[in-house]
């Protein structure tokens, strides 16, 4: 059953033509993949299901929603979650601050029972905190618990996102290429995460990435970009050797 | 250096850490209420003072510190809340309601005002609300059969539970009731940042697509933000009207906000600490600058050297210790307790050199 579904969008930034005529679907349960040279839109297709643009035409449901009604920050309430390209972390938070933050979609006190802390809002608090715990210890952020985002790695940043993403509980999880300016150890384990979030916490993920190591070994399906339209949409292997593909890569043999 | 084990999760949203933070907390809240029988009127009244100031602080500090928008327009609400809450007295309404209804009022005007202003951001947010500064200065004037004008208005005698509080008869009432407002505000603030209303806060603060994309609404909490942090200051202006005893346009000037901005800058952005640090600086420059200058022979007060200084003291923090007084304590704290292990650029900030781009 497809979970995300792209019905021929399309979007424009003045005269450029960003996004065309865009079909897609992700099925439940699956690790799809956006892949496709720089430009190509990838990223401008995760800002059109986050709602930060809206398409001039084409249709973007979501289990049978129409995505298009809702602003975007009632996205994340159907649980969708995402990371992005360039970490966008709230600096001078601790690392849990910035996964509760993940938990905004779950709160359930309004601003007076916050004011005096009453007993509703603890009782919140203390079930929020153990949803954080558990993306902590699935992924291994606890020597960071307590340290502000300012001071951390590059690569810890990269993983907090991600947990900030899961501490959501969403049902889709959209990852903005989640192994750029790791290291190969650091890929690796983004491999098992992304692996063990489908696998046991059953998450479809929707991800951008260059790492075509990477997107062979974890993903299902895979849809080439290039200026805006699909070029190629199946498995990895059947898209890496897509003449299309190869082309829009590395050119082709008349134009030298 | 304590290292807590951390048991439950309540841990981590008490009030206090561990048994020693909670003692130092209540030995200051001691020290505070011994207060009155250790110090003369003159310095109580100076005491009063500086809380009036922290309040007024605390206010400015959730919105600039927590939710990172600069305002220059507070002296408009610290001027609302005095008002509001002196003409529901002159109504006929006792202290004790009319007061929190004040703040109250001039938190949802500032609410409804934040609306069309938080489509602006940093510095223009900063002009815009400048002018709403200015414009309340010539309001009260021109509203004089409310607010007495330029002549201004007379506080009325205020009684809470039978005592009249009357700061020449009788500071200490005066004192206390301003340390259980501190109190209380400090309370409300310390339970917002525990609760997601504050992490939303801080969220919007330091990205706010991200803080979209996690399903923050960026409208609705900056309002928010607005309306609690003018209806805290309004409470600290109605306080400090009161606590004149006549007040009039003068009282609420323009410049006022540009020294409650500074002062929680000074005191260090973003900490509870740092707006009572601020308002100990901002309320007794004054004096100590009339000190030095008498031991120096002048007998005439110079005009504008108490703007001047602060002006001073206000870029040097910029330059040197931009995380203000609290920051600067921290930093030491932080040495004493790792000696010898604390290294140089433990607090430096790193540079982002990739940030989302703007997106619309």
């Amino acid at each position: 059953m497809s979970l995300l579904t792209l019905e021929n969008v399309t979007l424009k930034f003045g005269g450029l033509t960003a996004v065309n005529k865009l079909s897609m679907d992700v099925k439940e349960g699956e690790v799809f993949a956006l892949v496709g040279p720089n430009g190509a839109g990838k990223s401008t297709v995760f800002n059109l299901i986050s709602r930060f643009y809206t398409p001039v035409e084409g249709k973007i449901t979501f289990d049978g929603k129409d995505l298009l009604k809702l602003p975007p920050d009632e996205v994340p309430s159907l649980g969708i979650a995402r990371t992005f390209q360039n970490i966008e972390l709230f600096d001078q938070a601790t690392v849990l601050d910035n996964l509760l933050v993940g938990r905004h979609r779950h709160r359930q006190t309004n601003l007076v029972e916050q004011l005096f802390h009453l007993p509703s809002v603890r009782r919140e608090e203390r079930a929020h905190r153990e949803a954080v715990e558990e993306v902590i210890d699935f992924l291994d952020l606890q020597p960071y618990r307590n340290k502000r985002i300012a001071g951390l790695p590059y690569g810890v940043r990269k993983v907090v996102e991600v947990g900030r993403a899961l501490a959501s509980k969403p049902r889709l999880l959209l990852l903005d290429e989640p192994a750029s300016g790791l290291s190969v150890e650091e890929t690796q384990n983004m491999r098992w995460w992304i692996d063990d979030i489908r696998r046991q916490m059953g998450i479809t993920v929707l991800m951008v990435e260059h790492d075509m190591g990477l997107v062979s070994k974890v993903c299902d399906r895979v849809l080439a970009l290039a200026d805006g339209a699909k070029l190629a949409e199946g498995t990895p292997e059947e898209v890496q050797n897509h003449p299309a593909v190869i082309s829009a890569y590395l050119g082709t043999g008349d134009a030298a | 250096m304590r290292i807590h084990f951390k048991t439950s999760y309540d841990h981590d949203i008490r009030l206090f850490q561990d048994g020693w933070q909670a003692f130092l907390y209540t030995a200051l809240l001691a020290l505070m209420v011994a207060l009155p029988w250790l110090i003369d009127d003159f310095f109580l009244g100076e005491a009063t003072n500086v809380l009036i100031w922290a309040t007024c602080g605390l206010g400015l500090m959730l919105l600039t510190g927590q939710t990172g928008q600069a305002s220059l327009g507070h002296s408009a609400f610290m001027a609302l809340g005095c008002y509001s809450c002196v003409l529901l007295m002159e109504a006929g309404l006792p202290f004790i309601l009319a007061f929190p209804l004040g703040g109250i009022i001039t938190g949802i005007i500032g609410g409804l005002i934040a609306i069309p202003a938080l489509k602006l951001h940093g510095v223009y947010l900063a002009i815009a609300t400048l002018a709403l500064a200015i414009l309340t200065d010539d309001l009260i004037v021109m509203l004089e059969p409310w607010t007495g004008g330029v002549g201004g208005k007379f506080a009325p005698t205020i009684t809470v539970f039978g005592i009249e509080v009357n700061r020449w008869s009788n500071p200490a009432a005066w004192y206390y009731m301003t340390l259980i407002v501190v109190l209380v505000v400090t309370l409300f603030y310390r339970n917002l940042l525990r609760a997601p209303m504050g992490r939303a806060f801080a969220a919007v603060r330091d990205s706010e697509i991200s803080a979209q994309a996690m399903g923050v609404n960026i409208a609705r909490t900056k309002t928010l933000a607005f309306g609690i942090s003018a209806g805290i200051t309004g409470l600290g202006g109605a306080l400090m009207g009161l606590f004149a005893e006549v007040f009039n346009n003068e009282t609420f000037t323009f410049i006022i906000s540009i020294q409650l901005l500074m002062m929680i800058v000074v005191g260090g952005l973003g900490f509870i600490h740092g707006a009572f640090l601020g308002a100990i600086v901002i309320a007794f420059l004054p004096q100590f600058l009339s000190i030095v200058t008498d031991s120096m022979g002048s007998t005439v007060a110079i005009p504008g050297l108490e703007t001047a200084v602060f002006g001073v003291i206000m870029i040097l923090f910029i330059l040197f210790e931009p995380m203000g007084l609290y920051g600067r304590w921290l930093k030491i704290r932080t040495f004493l307790e790792l000696f010898p292990f604390a290294r140089k650029d433990m607090f430096r900030r790193q540079k982002t050199y990739l940030k989302t781009e703007r997106l619309r």
